[in-house]
């Protein structure tokens, strides 16, 4: 049994403890916006925020998470409903293609400006360099979370540099 | 293992009219009592099979393609709303069902009558004949850079135009005004002297009961106001919020899952199975044998061999159990197939040139060879290459004795319906196939065998099944990029100027043209020879193209170097009489400030490639250092005649570099013991945040055909990045992927320097 808080609501599972909480969301939360994509941690598209860090949950077995604080995409808008910034920027940008990856993107997006508000490129690689996205929608994550840190970022849209 | 060509639909007996029934099932455009059923609901009027009208005055486009990531459905709305003068913001469009009513007949006129002009009057004929053909073979298919200059400008922009057509000759009547004095816009027709104005709505009804005309008249591109603009795509909302629903998010009451492993090496049969272990862990239902399948049609080619499942009441119980199986496969005599054994043999057999087969045969090569100045010669490799979609495949599926509904994400869904119908023993119409967004296709999901798979557990098990593929099984499983091997010859003469071309490569697929070169060379032998293996391929990303445009291209460069010449300038000389691609060529070479000195380590390589209908040129820079390549800028052209959401023409071309620079870099799908030896991202991986190179892209609106997105930015990255490499190391690189290709210059790969690195 294990008891935690999942976007701001307390919920309790009794299943095998080693189970990833990734099946856990998906398959008895029926919370499917977080995605399997490798099962093994090598490509992002599962992350979620465990007491606010990224965290692949395809890894995280749920025995792990007992009193913790969980979050997924479905809990990254405001309390209003509004969009967190970065999900405007994804749209600003029109980041998202066959958009698998997305969620996971933006919960490693998020996880890093909570942390550090004004990232250097360095700092987004290191922080992005675990999702993968196959469409390759690199260039347009990263502009789209230079926009949100306030920062100069090349518009793929214009073909210039902006900011 | 048969693969469709276009050839093999010509002798399928449309021309050469060998008994293939022809009949005018639909005429194209008029609503069938089927599809108002299918697709329109309480207060909607069908007025087009592909456009619906409600009471609210909203349009829906019903599009015949499915949403692979490409974003073709916003622009294909585009088109139809352009021509219908309909308001952007009342347009919503979804993505038609799995009948025949949708299927792919202006796909099938692209591939078949490529630059035919039909008279007028013979239009719906052909139209009806491609109908029925496009529903004989189930195509409905996502693919071949299709969507928007086949079904796009062949059919939605009719179909808008005609519905206009429609409500204007409804309002003319109902006002007893003439047609010529009614005016449309935004969605709204107006009389202006009288003052009188409807939406579109009002006359929906009315209209939906004529019959669309299917040579309306279109609008000029200087008319377009739809046309043209970069309109937000409808899907990305729901992909930043979690609410997209992928097949994988389908869930059904008292569905279980099911984790699956097919032989390893391709073809194989179990010989073997215990799961005493696996049968007796929790939550374990039923574990399944699914026997090999196989389908053989225009789209959808495959052969794979026995399945073996796990069934438990949770996926990762699945996984578990799955591994504690115990398993012995078959392998006739496979087992002793490697990537050595397969590309000695296509040596071997480009070098025995046994039945080589011509594509091109210009010119006297024997001679030209005879009397160059100068004569180079090279072998090319590439390996086989996974599709490692995002989303791995999976399948939903419910069946009975006489039912079977299935959840998939997939590149054609009328064929993936009669293919399980026919291999399920039922009738299409006891199949219904639900479609979502794939998270990813690339070509993978063209290939029924995953859905097929999903079926045949549901039906052994009873109950609903959600079968999913491990990421190992999807990259083991997958239907491969081929490996290819080409062997080039290349003549110059006293001027360095190229004379002569020779190339031998093995196997051809699809686009046949893929191996030709662009360039005018009086001397040309361009052939291949056939190696087959017993590793399945399948279409992947720009199909051929994918191989053959960093042959040809990095080839071309070694002869512009060996000449002695500017590898942009000796590529420029020779297309004097091709004004569309020198114009690209020119481009990209300006955009990317061509001939700009570089510093030390740095170089800079282009490349030019014509694929899907349209031209792309680029430039890419690179940095290599200690041995290691990367790849800063890539600056790329692309004339797709015209641009109808110049942003998701960019946007595809961003992807296609990443793609093709992910392959180009990292991609090698190896064989040992008859069977795929990596299985994860660790092992096959692509290109990352921190090794992405910033894109550029320009678009030339030239006026010409309209011609792809999705692919015709992949086949020029690899090139273009080889002769970078070359350009600032002075090696070539004629095997990808890159890592393998030791890059470190005399003094980096000195001993002394290497132990300062160890």
């Amino acid at each position: 049994m294990t008891t935690f808080t999942l976007n701001g609501e307390i919920r309790t599972v009794d299943t095998d403890p080693e189970t990833p909480v990734l099946w856990i969301i998906r398959e008895q939360l029926d919370l499917t916006g977080t995605k399997f994509g490798c099962g093994m941690a090598q490509c992002g598209a599962c992350t979620i925020h465990v007491n606010g860090r990224a965290q692949r949950a395809c890894i995280t077995p749920i025995a792990s998470l007992e009193g913790a604080s969980v979050t997924t995409i479905e809990g990254l808008k405001g309390a209003d409903g509004s969009l967190h910034a970065l999900q405007q920027a994804w749209i600003d940008h029109q980041v998202p293609q066959c958009g698998y990856c997305q969620s996971g993107q933006l919960m490693s997006a998020a996880a890093l400006l909570a942390d550090n508000p004004n990232p250097s490129d360095a700092d987004i690689d290191t922080a992005m360099r675990g999702n993968v996205c196959r469409c390759g929608m690199y260039g347009r994550i990263r502009s789209a979370i230079k926009q949100v840190a306030g920062a100069s970022f090349y518009d793929a849209m214009e073909g210039s540099q902006n900011g | 293992m048969g693969k469709w060509t276009r050839r093999g639909v010509l002798s399928a007996g449309v021309l050469g009219g060998t008994g293939l029934v022809i009949g005018i099932a639909v005429r194209p455009g008029n609503p069938t009592e089927t599809a108002g059923h299918l697709v329109a609901g309480e207060g909607e009027n069908l007025l087009h099979i592909y456009l619906k009208i409600d009471s609210e005055n909203r349009a829906t486009a019903i599009l015949p393609h499915s949403e692979m990531g490409q974003g073709a459905q916003t622009a294909l709305t585009q088109m139809l709303a352009e021509e219908m003068d309909a308001d952007w913001n009342l347009m919503r469009f979804e993505e038609a069902p799995a009948n025949a009513e949708y299927a792919n007949m202006a796909l099938g006129r692209g591939y078949l009558f490529k630059g035919v002009d039909f008279p007028d009057v013979v239009v719906p004929t052909v139209d009806g004949l491609m109908l029925n053909l496009a529903d004989a073979i189930g195509m409905q298919v996502t693919g071949g850079s299709m969507s928007i200059r086949t079904t796009g400008q062949y059919f939605l922009r009719a179909a808008g135009a005609s519905v206009r057509e429609m409500l204007v000759k409804t309002a003319s009547k109902a006002w007893g005004v003439p047609e010529s004095e009614i005016r449309t816009a935004k969605s709204m027709l107006h009389h202006d002297s009288s003052g009188r104005s409807a939406p579109y709505s009002e006359f929906a009804a009315a209209a939906a009961e004529m019959t669309p005309s299917s040579t309306p008249k279109l609008k000029k591109t200087s008319q377009f106001t739809v046309m043209g603009q970069s309109k937000p795509r409808h899907d990305v909302p729901s992909k930043v919020d979690g609410t997209a629903m992928f097949a994988m998010d389908v869930k059904r009451p008292g569905m279980v899952y099911a984790a699956v492993k097919r032989t390893p090496v391709a073809g194989g049969t179990l010989r073997r199975v215990d799961d005493s272990a696996a049968r007796a862990m929790k939550g374990v239902i039923d574990v399944v044998k699914v026997g090999p399948s196989s389908a053989a049609g225009l789209v959808g080619s495959y052969s794979a061999g026995d399945t073996i499942a796990v069934v438990a009441d949770s996926y990762w119980r699945a996984e578990k159990a799955l591994a504690a199986l115990k398993l012995e496969w078959n392998t006739e005599g496979k087992e002793r197939v490697s990537s050595e054994s397969i590309f000695e043999q296509f040596d071997r057999d480009i070098t025995a040139g046994i039945d080589r087969a011509n594509d091109v045969a210009m010119g006297d090569a024997t001679a030209a060879f005879d009397s160059a100045a100068t004569v180079l010669t090279a072998d090319y490799r590439v390996p086989y290459l996974a599709h490692t979609c995002m989303e791995p495949p999976n399948a939903t599926a419910e069946v009975s004795a006489d039912r079977a509904e299935i959840w998939v994400g997939c590149q054609n869904p009328l064929g993936f319906r009669q293919h399980l119908a026919a291999s399920l023993g039922l009738d299409v119409e006891q199949v219904t196939l639900h479609n979502y967004f794939m998270g990813g296709g690339f070509g993978r999901k063209s290939n029924a065998d995953y859905a097929l798979q999903a079926a045949m557990i549901a039906r052994q098990v009873g109950r609903p099944v959600q079968m999913v593929y491990s990421r190992a099984e999807d990259i083991k499983q997958d239907f491969y990029r081929p490996a290819v091997q080409s062997r080039f010859k290349a003549g110059l003469d006293a001027d360095g100027k190229l004379v002569a071309w020779q190339n031998t490569y093995v196997d051809k697929h699809e686009p046949v043209e893929a191996p030709l070169i662009p360039y005018a060379v009086a001397a040309q032998d361009i052939g291949h020879v056939a190696s087959p293996t017993h590793v399945p391929f399948g279409a992947w990303r720009s199909v051929d193209h994918s191989q053959h445009g960093f042959f040809t291209e990095s080839f071309v460069d070694e002869a512009a170097h060996a000449a002695g010449k500017d590898p942009y300038e000796f590529r420029a000389e020779m297309l004097k009489d091709k004004p569309r691609l020198l114009a690209v060529l020119n481009r990209v070479a300006k955009e990317a400030d061509w001939g700009r000195p570089m510093e030390e380590g740095r170089g800079r390589g282009i490349s030019l490639q014509e694929s899907f209908g349209s031209i792309v040129g680029q430039v890419v820079e690179v940095t290599v250092s200690g041995g290691k390549t990367w790849v800063d800028r890539v600056v790329a052209v692309i004339d797709a005649g015209y641009a109808v959401s110049p942003d998701g023409t960019k946007a595809q071309i961003e992807s296609g570099i990443i793609y093709g620079l992910s392959a180009a870099m990292y991609g090698e799908i190896t064989i040992e013991d008859g069977a795929v030896a990596q299985s994860s991202f660790a092992d096959y991986d692509a290109i990352r945040m921190h090794d992405s190179p910033v894109i550029e892209t320009h678009i030339i609106n030239s006026g010409a055909e309209m011609g792809g997105a999705g692919e015709p930015g992949t086949p020029g990255v690899a090139p273009a990045l080889a002769n970078a490499i070359f350009d600032a190391t002075g090696k070539r690189v004629r095997t990808l992927p890159v890592i393998k290709a030791d890059l470190r210059s005399d003094a980096e790969a000195s001993p002394a320097v290497a132990a300062l690195g160890a």
